[in-house]
């Protein structure tokens, strides 16, 4: 009677339920292309399989380790990237999808040595303990803005509901986004 | 001696800060080595089964494929471990606990093989060509039916009982005699499942040229986890590094040693590769220690005027398949903590731990406390609402008296200082007691439930004296002034995410004079550090903070030795003030830390037979635990159409002695908070009877999210301890302590017109509903 949660949680135990194999074999020019990533305003030529996730393509192909990785199932929040100025979790999106895109990474938030306002904001609001979920939640605040949904506190609480923060600083995130757009 | 005042106390923003909010930190995950091979393990798809075989032959096979090995493959190379349980009791039962397992699996989760490939996703393919051959055997899943018989998960010890421990203090019998009421419950502390946001990450280097092993890992416990790994491995400490560099959070659960951390450390020997396995977070709520899982019953004796008189209890405690770290001693804090803030005459308890087919249980933030805070809170309110009394009456009642500190419990333990009447007087003037109560009496009228909860609780942590410990219980400090004048000090705790590279260095800057800046704090990395025991129960500054405090003495007393000498004084009469060496009542004569540094550094002018160089190495060895209290205050609604229970206002006073940092201890209570109303509210680890994780993915587990948390009302008091020079108690666990029954005693509260005296945990809308919704009969209205 078990059998079927079974195997689907053998199937979850053993990573994402689509593991791929990478390199795997000869590879043919369709499951390994080469194209160009626009990642922080920098072109990057990729050549990687086609199942390789944008956030696996930023960690571990551009060395851009700021993208966190906590579920790579889409639930946690914490590898939120934007994609032309939009939230995305970078891990249930395929890199390749992305050719021509204008793709955003915690590194890009900050001109230089310059601080965004909004991680000025949160260093202010004392926004963040371990920092794990941070660079996710930055992106999700800019996003969030950039999509018009910074209202007022219950409108950001319920935008920014899809980031996790197990060191529960929520309210403080909060405050952050609210400080940063001079809400309250 | 007197201090920059400016700097303690203050809100210091964190050091911490500028890498993490950039992306620049870096995690196990983001530490990348040439010639890395990632690891990947075969997990048992069955609670409980007989392994007949285990094939990794064509795994072997498979593209990029670089080892694979089962339990016997480890065993025939040598390695033949069990993973180490480091608490005792009489008469514990420790069955062995191999990192893979042998010819049986006790859990869901449990690691049967291993694969190594050139490229994690290889790895994991390759995992699915490991064939193992199972026969389910059947499952021992529910607390109280394994704990009276079979099935056992292990069959050779004849029963699931690993422990019985009982507590009988004082004289219940009569404290029971004495009673005009007995009130008895049978209380549920959930299982919960802690979810660190980064997740298992490891990575091995045996260096072949050195022969020596570099391990990375996110833990909370470095040089402990290095003795422990280098008798695992048969190398000398020596031979063994470890470092945790930035942590993603840890909460108790990485205050363990784990099997897959002995497998890779081991592979990396094997293959002279540096080998990298980031669990996946199914994994990780799979395999990671889990934390609570209590059921109590309980009888509480009170006279009619509130005044309690005994507790007797019999506490479940569910350990979970096997014994990690600290799995058998986490729910012997439960009993010690029972009495809470109150005085009792009588005591009588005991303490089942029970084996089931699950993951083991292990410190999860406040480890047995929360347990104990809980069951004690909700017996309060429960005898108020027996005897018709205010619950805030019944426990200024039983309050232990400002006067009365140091106060000995009737559970033996010694409560170093408070004033718990102080902290609930602060919170029902926040939280306006009284109007309160009429706004609930108005609302009520107008069918709208409002509840008003309390908590008033007491924890016990700075673990602790090493004397009380499974393991040492001191933590070490070195503090060197470098020739320039700047100072670095290695911590033996190991923070990851507390702070504590801002707060030790406010205490240097205050102590010693030098900019903040000029102060470097370095931990986690067993290379660097001396020994240290690590970052748990809230221990950070009350005992690795006191012995940077000792350490900063030594170096104060050798420094005015020094100054003396040049000024040709009597070292009686110098003094440090206000961070700068002075001769008392001669304010021109003054020299700073750096200046007094360079002298010892040049070594020149020293006093005869004193050593060069202005340095010291300390240890904090504390006398007793220290004990933060507060008050909290929740507010809530349910809904009586959907059963949600909305927190209004979340009011908490807490006191956690001398407070460094402001805005530190305000995070540190705001996640506790999280943390504590998310069991009360949302959070439930459930497995079906075959032992099927079902809340497996952040999809099934309710984990806290920002919609659901508001804005915090902190306050506090501050009752400094005696216990440690700095007068600090702990702060890292006692929002989650005192949080969870404030808000089922409010939830409660807004429910007694229906009659409804205790819900388990967590209060989803669907309980509170029928709770609602039941006739006298206890069936729901159709
Ligand atoms: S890692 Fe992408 S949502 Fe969790
Ligand atoms: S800061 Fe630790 S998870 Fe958010």
């Amino acid at each position: 009677m078990a059998r079927t949660s079974l195997s689907a949680v053998a199937l979850q135990l053993s990573g994402s339920g689509a593991a791929v194999s990478e390199p795997a074999g000869p590879a043919s020019a369709t499951a390994t292309p080469t194209f160009v990533l626009d990642v922080n305003g920098r072109e990057h030529q990729l050549t990687v399989d086609a199942r390789v996730t944008l956030l696996d393509a930023l960690r571990d192909r551009l060395g851009l380790t700021g993208t966190k990785k906590g579920c790579d199932q889409g639930t946690c929040g914490a590898c939120t990237v934007l994609v032309n100025g939009r939230r995305i979790d970078s891990c249930l999106t395929l890199a390749v999808m992305h050719e021509g895109d204008r793709v955003t990474t915690i590194e890009g938030l900050a001109s230089g040595e310059q601080l965004h306002p909004i991680q000025a904001a949160f260093i202010k609001n004392d926004a963040f303990q371990c920092g794990y979920c941070t660079p996710g939640q930055l992106m999700s605040a800019v996003g969030m803005v950039n999509e018009g949904h910074a209202i007022d506190r219950n409108t950001v609480r319920e935008q920014m509901s899809g980031n996790i923060c197990r060191c529960g600083c929520y309210p403080h995130i909060v405050d952050a986004v609210l400080d940063w757009k001079g809400r309250s | 001696m007197s201090t920059i005042p400016s700097m303690i106390g203050s809100p210091i923003r964190r050091r911490e800060d500028p890498r993490l909010i950039t992306g620049r930190a870096t995690y196990v995950d983001d530490v990348k080595m040439v010639g890395t091979v990632y690891a990947a393990f075969v997990r048992s798809p069955y609670g409980h089964a007989k392994v007949r075989s285990v094939d990794v032959s064509a795994a072997k096979e498979r593209p990029g494929v670089v080892a694979a090995y089962a339990a016997a493959d480890l065993i025939a190379a040598g390695l033949n471990v069990s993973i180490p349980v480091a608490a005792d009791l009489p008469g514990l039962k420790k069955p062995a606990h191999p990192p893979l397992a042998i010819d049986e699996v006790r859990f869901v989760g449990e690691p049967v093989a291993v694969v190594v490939a050139n490229t994690p996703y290889a790895a994991r393919d390759a995992v699915e060509a490991v064939a193992v051959e199972y026969d389910q055997l059947e499952a021992a899943i529910d607390l109280e039916k394994a704990a009276a018989g079979p099935p056992y998960v292990h069959e050779d010890l004849g029963t699931n009982v690993a422990f019985v421990m009982p507590v009988k203090t004082g004289d219940p019998e009569a404290a029971f005699a004495e009673a005009d009421v007995v009130v008895k419950e049978r209380i549920v502390n959930q299982r919960l499942i802690p979810c660190p946001m980064e997740p298992r990450s490891m990575l091995a280097h045996w260096d072949t040229g050195a022969a020596h092993l570099t391990l990375w890992t996110s833990t909370q416990i470095p040089h402990l986890l290095r003795t422990n790994l280098a008798l695992l491995l048969g190398l000398g400490e020596i031979k063994v590094r470890v470092i945790a560099p930035e942590v993603g959070g840890g909460f108790g659960a990485k205050l363990n040693l784990y099997g897959e951390e002995i497998v890779v450390s081991w592979l990396s020997t094997q293959l002279g590769r540096p080998v990298k396995y980031i669990e996946t977070r199914s994994e990780n709520f799979a395999a990671m220690t889990h934390g609570r899982d209590q059921i109590q019953y309980i009888e509480v004796g009170a006279k009619k005027d509130g005044t309690i008189t005994g507790l007797r209890m019999k506490i479940f405690a569910n350990l979970g398949a096997y014994h990690q770290l600290l799995t058998p001693g986490i729910p012997t804090f439960t009993p010690l903590m029972s009495p809470g803030c109150y005085k009792l005459t009588g005591f009588d308890c005991e303490v089942t731990g029970v084996f089931t087919n699950t993951m083991a249980t292990d410190a999860y933030r406040g480890a047995g406390r929360p347990e104990a805070t809980f069951m004690i809170e909700r017996a309060i309110d429960l005898v108020a609402l027996e005897l018709g009394l205010d619950p805030v009456d019944v426990r200024r009642k039983n309050f232990i008296g400002s006067g009365e500190f140091p106060f000995t419990t009737i559970t033996g333990l010694t409560y170093d200082s408070g004033n718990y009447a102080a902290s609930l007087d602060k919170a029902l003037e926040l939280v306006d007691y009284k109007g309160l109560r009429a706004k609930q009496e108005e609302l009520r009228k107008q069918g709208r439930y409002l509840g008003i909860g309390f908590s008033t609780y007491v924890e016990v942590c700075g673990m602790g004296p090493s004397a009380a410990m499974p393991a040492p219980g001191w933590d070490s400090a070195q503090v060197r002034v470098e020739p320039t004048g700047s100072v670095t000090v290695m911590t033996g705790i190991s923070p990851h995410g507390q702070g504590e590279e801002t707060t030790f260095a406010q205490i240097v800057s205050a102590e010693l004079g030098v900019p903040i800046d000029s102060v470097s704090v370095i931990h986690g990395d067993t290379d660097k550090v001396q020994y240290g025991v690590g970052t748990f129960g809230s221990r950070g500054t009350a005992v690795g903070g006191a012995a940077l405090k000792l350490a900063i003495d030594s170096i104060q007393a050798k420094a005015v030795k020094i100054a003396a000498h040049q000024w040709e004084a009597n070292p009686d009469d110098v003094e440090y003030k206000d961070g700068k060496i002075t001769v008392k009542g001669d304010p021109s004569k003054s020299m700073t830390t750096a200046e007094v540094g360079f002298t010892a550094f040049r070594g020149v002018g020293l006093p005869p037979g004193l050593e060069p160089g202005l340095d010291a190495t300390r240890r904090f060895e504390p006398p007793n635990f220290v004990y933060p209290f507060g008050a909290h205050v929740c507010v809530v609604e349910v809904d009586a159409d959907t059963g949600e229970a909305k927190i209004v206002r979340y009011i908490a006073v807490d006191d956690c002695g001398r407070v460094i940092n402001p805005l530190i201890v305000d995070g540190q209570i705001h996640g506790g908070l999280a943390q504590g109303i998310a069991q009360a509210l949302y959070e439930e680890a459930v497995y079906d009877e075959n032992g099927q994780l079902v809340s497996g993915t952040f999809m099934d587990y309710a984990m806290p999210r920002a919609h659901q948390l508001l804005a915090f009302e902190t306050d506090r008091t501050t009752t400094p301890s005696p216990v440690n020079p700095l007068g600090v108690k702990g702060v890292g666990e006692a929002g989650t302590i005192g949080s969870t029954p404030a808000v089922v005693n409010a939830v409660m509260d807004a429910l007694a017109p229906f009659g409804v005296k205790n819900i388990d945990m967590p209060l989803r809308p669907e309980k509170l509903w029928k709770a609602m919704h039941a006739n006298s009969n206890g069936k729901v209205n159709e």
